[in-house]
């Protein structure tokens, strides 16, 4: 009787599957090139000296940039992270840290509440909080992005933290070194490239928050005027400027997605720089 | 010679499980004493009581005494991360800090209580790799990490690492179960020499090992302590049915 040959089977199931995969893998990456190609060759037209150091032009206006919205969307996710970083942080060492307490249960539960809930919620949040006491201005929109920013750290940075074997915190803890030192010096630093990617996921994510910048700071041409004040806003003006009828306004929308894009970008590399450690 | 830590009944639980029962030892100083017995006897929670690190899992409990120097570490007011500073522990698998340098892993316990003077840290950190013969392997290699080790030498690090915050106790738990044979002699010819400075308490799951390295001897049964004794007179002449067959094998 002949052996059936179980190893050619084998053979063709590990290349059906290797295929799939890679399938899987294009089809994913796909949509991706093809977005960065659609704005890089649309945007680059838009580049050029005035889009960096001008503000929105006025209607009808030639040229003029959107360095209004490149110092707005800076002074705005900067006052963002200010808020929701360190929450976040502390959150999410809270949760993973003094896991025992009664609270971390409620806690965890909520945190994941608030990632799902629609930042367009949030921003009407933010509206009904503070637009209607101080009106539209920077630190209301700094706040509901804050808000959006707070469970995506919270939650990498306790996953980044639990990665971090027991048997470390041990060792530090039978060194005579207190609890919260243990935390900081030992599993904070063990784990801060997770640590920093996950605030970067957080401030790349509401860099390109419109919806909640609509609503809190509304529209806004000029140069940064106050927090108290609105101020331009590279993702809004995307929105804006594409819904527009003119063209020097819809060609400025391109340049705006693709600035959009390399800051969050350089914001990456540039933290990635910083933070390279040699182990 | 004075005991350097004498147990006077103490208990431990975790949740309502008690995993020590009534324990009273008297652990000499200078010497090394190995704890044996048999998986989940409770060698391990025994160690961990002694310099307080049994407290650090949320549901564990401890009751009774554990004096040190003449001064019980669980009274009132004591601070168990001065106990922890003064009795180091030494643990099953090797755990040097990530991330961490082989300098910056010896120097840890120091540096993270304040000690910030580089040429004292320089001093600490020979003295300390001396100690464990490690100093000849590292010495160019101090600011590599300390991950890069080998298993053995992980473990003589972490050693290392204990001996920096100069403690009175160095309390070792299964030190070489996660080590090969050549590795393990390392360490026991340390344990023997270390024991001229420090009171060591070892807990081993190898009782060749225990024979090898200590003067006394503790063999633990179902959270009791069986019996306790030099260990040639354990080996020897058990005075307990249990011990001898422990010992000779029979059950383990």
């Amino acid at each position: 009787m002949r052996k059936p040959n179980y190893y050619k089977l084998r053979l063709i199931k590990d290349r059906v599957m290797f295929l799939l995969v890679y399938l899987s893998l294009a089809l994913a990456l796909i949509p991706l090139f093809s977005i960065l190609y659609e704005v890089v060759q649309r945007g680059i037209p838009a580049i050029n000296l005035d889009f960096f150091i001008k503000p929105t032009p006025t209607v009808g206006e030639k040229g003029g940039g959107v360095a209004n919205a490149i110092q707005g969307t800076l002074i705005t996710i900067g006052l963002a992270s200010v808020i929701g970083i360190p929450v976040g942080l502390m959150s999410g060492i809270f949760l993973s840290e003094y896991s025992e307490h009664k609270l971390s249960t409620i806690i965890r539960f909520f945190n994941d509440v608030l990632s799902g809930v629609p930042s367009i919620i949030i921003g009407v949040f933010a509206y009904a909080l503070i637009v209607r006491s101080i009106g539209f201005s920077v630190i209301a929109a700094a706040f509901a992005l804050s808000i959006i920013m707070i469970p995506i750290v919270t939650r990498t940075v306790e996953e980044a933290l639990k990665l971090i074997p027991m048997n470390i915190r041990e060792a530090a803890i039978a060194l005579g070194v207190p609890r919260w030192k243990t935390v900081v010096a030992i599993v904070l630093r063990g784990a801060r490239k997770a640590v920093v990617t996950g605030i970067l996921l957080s401030i790349a994510r509401i860099a390109g928050e419109s919806a909640p910048v609509l609503v809190t700071m509304g529209f806004w041409r000029w140069w940064f005027a106050g927090l108290d004040r609105p101020a331009a806003n590279l993702a809004l003006n995307i929105f804006i400027f594409a819904m527009s009828p003119f063209e020097n306004w819809i060609v400025l929308a391109w340049g705006s997605a693709l600035i959009l894009i390399l800051l969050v970008l350089g914001i990456n590399i540039a933290v990635r720089i910083f933070i390279r450690g040699r182990y | 010679m004075a005991p350097k830590l004498e147990v006077e009944d103490l208990n431990a639980w975790f949740g309502t499980k008690q995993v020590l029962k009534n324990i009273n030892i008297k652990i000499e100083e200078n010497a090394v004493t190995a704890i044996i017995g048999p998986s989940g006897c409770g060698k391990t929670t025994f160690l961990r009581c002694l310099n307080r690190m049994h407290e650090i899992n949320p549901d564990a409990r401890v009751s009774g005494k554990v004096l040190f120097n003449g001064l019980n570490i669980y009274g009132n007011g004591v601070d168990p991360v001065m106990i922890r500073k003064k009795i180091g522990m030494v643990f099953q698998k090797p755990n040097p800090f990530p991330m961490m340098s082989i300098y910056d892993n010896v120097v840890a316990g120091l540096k993270l209580n304040g000690v910030r003077d580089k040429k004292s840290l320089d001093a600490v950190v020979r003295r300390s790799l001396e100690l464990v013969n490690l100093w000849d392997e590292v010495k160019d290699d101090l600011n590599k990490s300390g991950a890069s080790l080998s298993g053995g030498q992980q473990q003589r690090l972490c050693i290392a690492r204990a001996l920096a915050v100069e403690p009175e106790v160095l309390l070792m738990d299964e030190p070489c179960s996660a080590l090969d044979p050549i590795s393990t002699a390392k360490i026991e010819v340390l344990i023997r020499k270390l024991a001229k400075t420090y009171t060591i308490v070892i807990v081993t799951h190898n009782m060749q090992q225990a024979a090898r390295v200590s003067d006394y001897t503790a063999f633990f049964y179902l959270g009791e302590l069986i019996e306790y004794g030099p260990t040639k007179q354990i080996f020897e002449n058990p005075k307990h049915e249990l011990t001898e067959k422990y010992i000779t094998g029979k059950f383990g």
